[in-house]
């Protein structure tokens, strides 16, 4: 097949003509995209990019992470943070390879990223050549787009149309491959941003009728129940939503993406879904008579066994992605297109319901839920100290002002159950892909995407020490990132499982770590250790409020569980309380 | 659901990469391609997949909106067997020899409703379009005379309806003429 049709012609305007590199046009086309900080390591076939950012380093910040990895969760956290499109950049090769882990999870996640990878030169491709790998192949499952690029002309072209298509629609990443010679090679540069692509379509068009259904059926149903995703924040369309479910007192509840759209304390906001979810949200999905779910897809950490999830209810999916209706759950009635604008049609035509009863039922779950998990778990009644205790006090802190960034594991369940929020774009964490050590590289990224906001990174001890070479880029960008290490010597969450499902046989998941202290010592962070729960009022007071970065860690018990839990293969109404 | 025979078609844009973006939505999914044949299609520029699977309606729908929604896939659609206009197109090598020894092969030939494609001095080569069954039925009959290569295409399928999903595109380009 041929290679893309470039149209270069519409691309200059011989009166204004310049030329520059193809390297150098990739840092200007960044610049016009109103990029202002990339993250990235370099390497022999992205020198020439580095080599021209040399020049433009007042006006484009270059991060340099300690591993590709890193660079890419910063630019998910960046992007989580910010609302904006996510850039970095890595050489061939081990450089792009090691950028996969980060693209996967901005694909199951839907963040918007545009990942610069440089490729051997043109007339090498195909032969092996040092560093070599088919990275557009290798990247294809895992992104919303992908291009190589062999010439310098369609440099311009290949990145106004990665970062349309990362960030409309439902957002991805995306991931431009430039061969050597091309970043060498002269163009005419003229820059003109992305706005259309004939082949793809930014949204659905929404259907009226599909509108009337929905309102109709909020309004016959009884037990009307919502969940909230991702799609909200990334519509930025939190207010419409409050909107919507103010307008006739749904009960909502979030998935851990949807976290933070709406503040944790709202009357209506019912809690956290899914499998470590809470109790009431769990078991009345099965309960309800219409589920109204907007901008997420029924991950199975959600559903549970499909088998046994809200088959009584009327389902409502509110989606931008086409694909996501009817995938995992049917919906009686589909509303496609950007929750910003259908939330508002919908809300227009909703009659105000007061829904005390059913509301109640709510209340009542989280009452038993509270008796017997919450409150042990927030004030223990032993010595040992929990997760739970820590986020409480943590919320103390910040009052709910902060960013929390988490990694995967118990610790991602506690806070993202017990974090408070006040502002969306709030809670980072790795949803759909579950990443172990996307925690601290993307506190990292947020702190520099929102450098106004305290950023809390909380992080097991098994997920810290995969990407804990990035406290060293935090020392040298100087971000203030709070990393709160809560230390069970345990991979905590699999050893859960092994608990509870594998007769406590406790296969490679203690952990004999190095001494956290020291090592962040080295790399030169304030410092502090709480054994005990006289210390931690006072260690977390001075974690937030001292300026900077500073490293935390408290030891946890080594075998607390999180709970509630559905179990795997249960349906959501199984929820275990312990 | 029970699995039947579907032809998805695909009209995208001309793009290197695309075809591997669009098997590895079968692939994830551990559906085998029977066949997958690319050609041009009636509008300028813009390419055609014909894709045969055997698999559940369920399955094919989300798998086709699935391709439907990568960047230069204009347009994705499915059909059951009775929805289409079907064929596919064999080659049977046999040795010329096996010619001179009476006019039994060149009865089959005719009788298959195929014909000779070409005669060398060492070997024939017979052309046969038709459904499946109708070039394995051929391939059955001469196979006793020694069958010395064989091929046989990918299934190209036409839509049963007066406009096939290319009109919906050609209202699309145009809409869209001046995006790139
Ligand atoms: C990269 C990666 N590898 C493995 C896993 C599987 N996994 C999920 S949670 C977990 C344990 C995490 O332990 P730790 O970071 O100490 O956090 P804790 O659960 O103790 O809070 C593991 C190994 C994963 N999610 N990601």
């Amino acid at each position: 097949m041929a290679s893309i049709d470039l149209q270069p012609t519409e691309y200059k305007s011989p009166s204004h003509q310049t030329t520059i590199s193809g390297a150098e046009a990739i840092v200007q086309a960044l610049i016009q995209e109103g990029v202002d900080i990339a993250f990235g390591y370099p390497g022999g076939a992205i020198m020439p990019v580095y080599d021209a950012l040399y020049d433009y380093q007042d006006r484009l910040h270059h991060v340099l992470a300690r591993h590709e990895q890193g660079a890419v969760h910063a630019a998910q956290g960046y992007s989580r943070a910010s609302g904006k499109v996510g850039v970095c950049l890595a050489t061939s090769g081990p450089g792009a390879t090691n950028l996969i882990t980060g693209i996967a999870d901005a694909h199951i996640d839907s963040t918007p990223l545009v990942c610069i990878t440089g490729q051997v030169p043109s007339h090498l491709l195909g032969s092996d050549a040092f560093q070599e790998t088919d990275v557009i192949g290798i990247s294809i499952p895992v992104t919303k787009w992908n291009y190589q690029v062999t010439k310098a002309e369609e440099i311009p072209l290949a990145i106004a149309k990665a970062f349309y298509i990362a960030h409309t629609g439902r957002p991805g990443p995306v991931l431009i491959d430039i061969t050597k010679d091309a970043q060498f090679q002269q163009l005419n540069f003229e820059y003109k941003r992305c706005t259309s692509i004939r082949s793809y379509r930014e949204e659905p068009v929404i259907e009226m009728n599909q509108i009337e259904a929905a309102a109709k059926a909020i309004n016959e149903a009884k037990r009307p129940y919502v969940l909230f995703g991702h799609g909200i924040i990334l519509a930025e369309a939190e207010q419409e939503f409050k909107a919507f479910v103010e307008q006739s007192n749904l009960p909502a509840a979030w998935t851990i993406l949807g976290l933070s759209a709406m503040e944790t304390s709202h009357p209506l906001n019912v809690g956290m879904l899914g499998m470590h979810g809470n109790y009431g949200p769990n078991l009345l999905t099965n309960e309800c008579d219409v589920l109204i779910a907007v901008g997420m897809r029924f991950d199975d950490r959600v559903t549970g066994n499909l088998d046994k999830y809200a088959k009584q209810a009327k389902v409502i999916h509110l989606e931008i992605d086409p694909a996501e209706i009817n995938k995992n759950v049917h919906a009686h009635i589909p509303v496609l297109g950007n929750a910003k604008k259908t939330l508002p049609l919908i809300t227009q035509r909703l009659q105000k319901k007061d829904r005390n009863e059913w509301l109640e039922r709510f209340a009542e779950c989280d009452q038993l839920e509270h008796d017997k998990v919450i409150q042990e778990e927030l004030n223990p009644t032993n010595e040992i100290l929990t997760m739970g205790e820590v986020i409480r006090i943590l919320n103390e802190k910040t009052g709910g002002d902060a960013i929390i960034v988490t990694d995967v594991g118990q610790h991602q369940m506690v806070a993202c159950r017990y974090a408070e929020f006040k502002q969306s774009k709030s809670n980072i964490t790795s949803g759909g892909l579950g990443t172990m050590g996307f925690g601290l590289p993307a506190a990292l990224g947020a702190a520099l995407g929102a450098p106004d906001r305290t950023v809390v990174c909380v992080v097991g001890d098994g997920g810290l020490q995969m990407t804990i070479q990035e406290l060293a880029t935090i020392y040298q960008t100087q971000a203030k990132v709070k990393v709160l290490l809560l230390n069970n010597e345990f991979l905590g969450m699999v050893r859960q499982w092994q608990q509870l499902f594998f007769d406590k046989r406790y296969s490679s998941t203690e952990m004999i770590n190095p001494n956290f202290q020291l090592l962040a010592k080295g790399f030169r962070m304030h410092t502090n250790q709480v054994t005990h729960r006289d210390q931690l009022d006072q260690a977390l007071t001075e974690f937030i409020e001292t300026d900077g970065a500073y490293f935390l860690e408290v030891m946890v018990g080594k075998e607390n569980n999180v709970f509630p839990m559905v179990p795997s293969g249960s349906g959501v109404a199984e929820i275990r309380l312990d | 659901m029970e699995k039947q025979e579907f032809t998805i078609t695909v009209y995208t844009e001309n793009q290197v990469g695309l075809l591997h973006r669009i098997t590895t939505i079968f692939t994830k999914r551990k559906i085998n391609l029977e066949s997958l044949t690319t050609s041009e299609s009636e509008i300028v520029g813009i390419h055609r997949f014909t894709i045969a699977v055997t698999e559940s309606e369920e399955q094919v729908i989300k798998v086709v909106k699935q391709i439907e929604k990568q960047v230069e896939v204009l347009k994705a659609d499915f059909y059951k067997k009775k929805e289409v206009v079907q064929q596919e197109l064999a080659l049977y090598k046999i040795a010329t020899e096996t010619l001179t020894n009476g006019i039994e092969i060149e009865r089959i030939v005719r009788e298959h409703n195929a014909r000779f494609l070409t005669i060398e001095r060492k070997f024939v080569v017979i052309e046969k379009a038709g459904y499946k069954r109708e070039t394995k039925a051929l391939f059955d009959e001469l196979e006793p005379y020694g069958i010395k290569e064989f091929v046989r295409s990918g299934r190209i399928a036409v839509a049963r309806q007066q406009f096939g999903p290319g009109k919906d595109i050609e209202a699309v380009l145009l809409a869209n003429s001046s995006s790139i």
